[in-house]
């Protein structure tokens, strides 16, 4: 059963094409990631599936009442709004607190009920995040970069979490990465993204696809060796943004040229 | 025992706050302060408007105000040039309202009064007005509050959780104008915006969560009411004035380190 489907999404913003033409879905207990190198619209497709983002053309279909718990990349609480960690656990909904007290235990960061949001380090916040968006009892977690600012240890723990509570729980999970090592051994499905999607499949498939060679680097080393170079990576400076015309391939095969 | 007319002072002034806290605490965790002046500068207009027209001075100050308050909301988030565009808006507002005024017999010698407030004669009538309003903003945010709260947090979280933050951003703008509308005979149209952001500001250092700060935001401003009240009886200073200069008073004692919670 599809929980989220996007038929020929397209969102621009201003006259940029940010998104052109991608179809996604998204089933029932599945763990998919997004992968891409920097402005490849990794984030407005996140946010167009939500409803944030306005689509040009093409369709977003969420299922009626679907029940998302969103993870985002940054959560920036304004100092100006005091707000306890107890408190932020019950927006939207009043959460008792022994929920809330057994989320944060569960997420690795029991007692912080009486914190001030805005006083949490980084690694803290993004496990307040992700026991917030359990506590709804989602169907699917969606989360954007949600490791952004942890460190290695931090980083394998979240995605052993991850997967927990999938197991636990069956809940479908979407979500943003740049840890690619992780990515390639915890995902069902990969969905490699340059503006459109270049690549899709499962993790073995879309790295061995010449498409995804050509955004991260043609190492043999798999995805670890790409993983130690992403963050200075840079295939074709000063285009960060820029549209890459290689063919626009969505099931890789072995006679596509590399780009 | 007090004067009637003090009394009638004082509970407009508690009544103005029970919206105007709770309201204030919005408007500081959203940043909205240029909004608050430039919808309430143009309540001038609205006075203006109400005087030509013989509608009730709160009506036309209500309508002007949900305008105003409209225009800024479809400005606002749209980066620079919007703060440049919040500025044209909420000062041209005044001086529009100023002109409009000055053409109007009888009123120049009352400007004053619009400007700064005169809760000192508010009537029975008065009392009414400003209590129902009130109430009705006060119901509007209660009613609402963990929505509001959730897209004020985060729109992002907001829209995941199915919260509209459009239609929050909207129902603040619509308290706005009613604020606005309400407090301009206790504070006047130059004064309001600091009886929304001076007791929510003062309240933020006693408070761990947003409810609290909503509700010191009431208490602190209540406090300021009566402060300023007296302080006008007992130096023969101007009400309106006086109730923001004790509330100001306040907020520099909110800053004492030592009770400060974090």
């Amino acid at each position: 059963m599809n929980l989220i489907e996007a038929r020929g999404l397209t969102v621009r913003h201003g006259a940029e094409t940010v998104l052109a033409a991608v179809d996604f879905t998204i089933r029932a207990g599945e763990i998919v990631t997004v992968v891409g190198p920097n402005g490849s619209g990794k984030s407005t497709l996140i946010r167009a599936l939500i409803g944030l983002e306005r689509a040009a053309e093409g369709k977003v279909t969420r299922r009626v009442g679907l029940g998302i718990g969103y993870v985002p990349q940054r959560l920036h609480i304004d100092a100006a709004l005091p707000m306890t960690v107890a408190r932020f656990l019950s927006l939207p909904r009043r959460v008792p607190a022994e929920a809330a007290a057994r989320a944060l235990e569960h997420t690795g960061v029991p007692g912080l009920e009486d914190r001030q949001m805005s006083a949490l380090s980084g690694g803290q916040l993004q496990r307040v995040l992700l026991a917030r968006a359990l506590l709804s009892r989602p169907e699917i977690l969606i989360l954007d970069e949600p490791t952004q600012g942890l460190d290695q240890p931090g980083i394998a723990g979240f995605y052993r979490l991850l997967e927990e509570v999938r197991q636990e729980t069956g809940v479908a999970v979407l979500m943003v990465s740049h840890d690619l090592h992780v990515v390639m051994s915890a995902s069902d499905r990969v969905i490699c993204l340059n503006g459109h999607v270049c690549c899709e499949g499962a993790p073995q498939v879309v790295s061995a696809a010449p498409e995804y060679r050509a955004l991260f680097g043609f190492g043999t080393g798999g995805a670890l060796a790409l993983y130690r170079h992403d963050h200075d990576h840079a295939h074709d400076p000063g285009a960060g943004h820029h549209h890459h015309h290689h063919d626009h391939v969505h099931h890789p095969s072995p006679e596509a040229e590399n780009a | 025992m007090p004067d009637d007319f003090l009394i009638r002072a004082g509970l407009a002034g508690i009544g103005l706050m029970l919206a105007a806290g709770p309201l204030g605490a919005f408007v500081v965790w959203r940043r909205m302060a240029y909004m608050g002046d430039a919808t309430s500068h143009a309540a001038i207009l609205g006075v203006a408007l109400a005087l030509a027209t013989d509608l009730p001075i709160a009506a036309g100050t209500a309508f002007v105000a949900l305008a105003m308050a409209l225009a800024v909301t479809g400005l606002s988030g749209r980066g620079r040039a919007a703060d440049t565009a919040l500025g044209v808006l909420a000062h041209s507002a005044l001086a529009f309202g100023l002109v409009a005024v000055s053409f109007l017999p009888n009123v120049r010698s009352d400007l004053s009064a619009y400007l700064f407030g005169d809760v000192l004669t508010v009537s029975a009538a008065d009392l009414v007005w400003v209590w129902g309003g009130s109430a009705l903003v006060l119901a509007l945010l209660v009613s609402r509050w963990n929505p509001l709260l959730t897209a004020t947090a985060n729109e992002e979280l907001a829209q995941a959780a199915g919260i509209d933050p459009r239609r929050e951003k909207l129902v603040l703008t619509l308290a706005l104008a009613l604020v606005v509308a309400v407090s301009i005979k206790i504070v006047g149209a130059l004064l309001i915006a600091a009886m929304l952001i001076i007791p929510a500001a003062s309240a933020r250092a006693l408070s761990r969560t947003p409810e609290a700060m909503a509700a010191w935001a009431v208490a602190l401003g209540a406090a300021a009411v009566f402060a300023g009240l007296w302080l006008s009886l007992s130096l023969d200073t101007p009400a309106g004035p006086s109730i923001v200069a004790a509330s100001a008073g306040i907020f520099v004692l909110s800053l004492m380190p030592s009770r400060r919670a974090r």
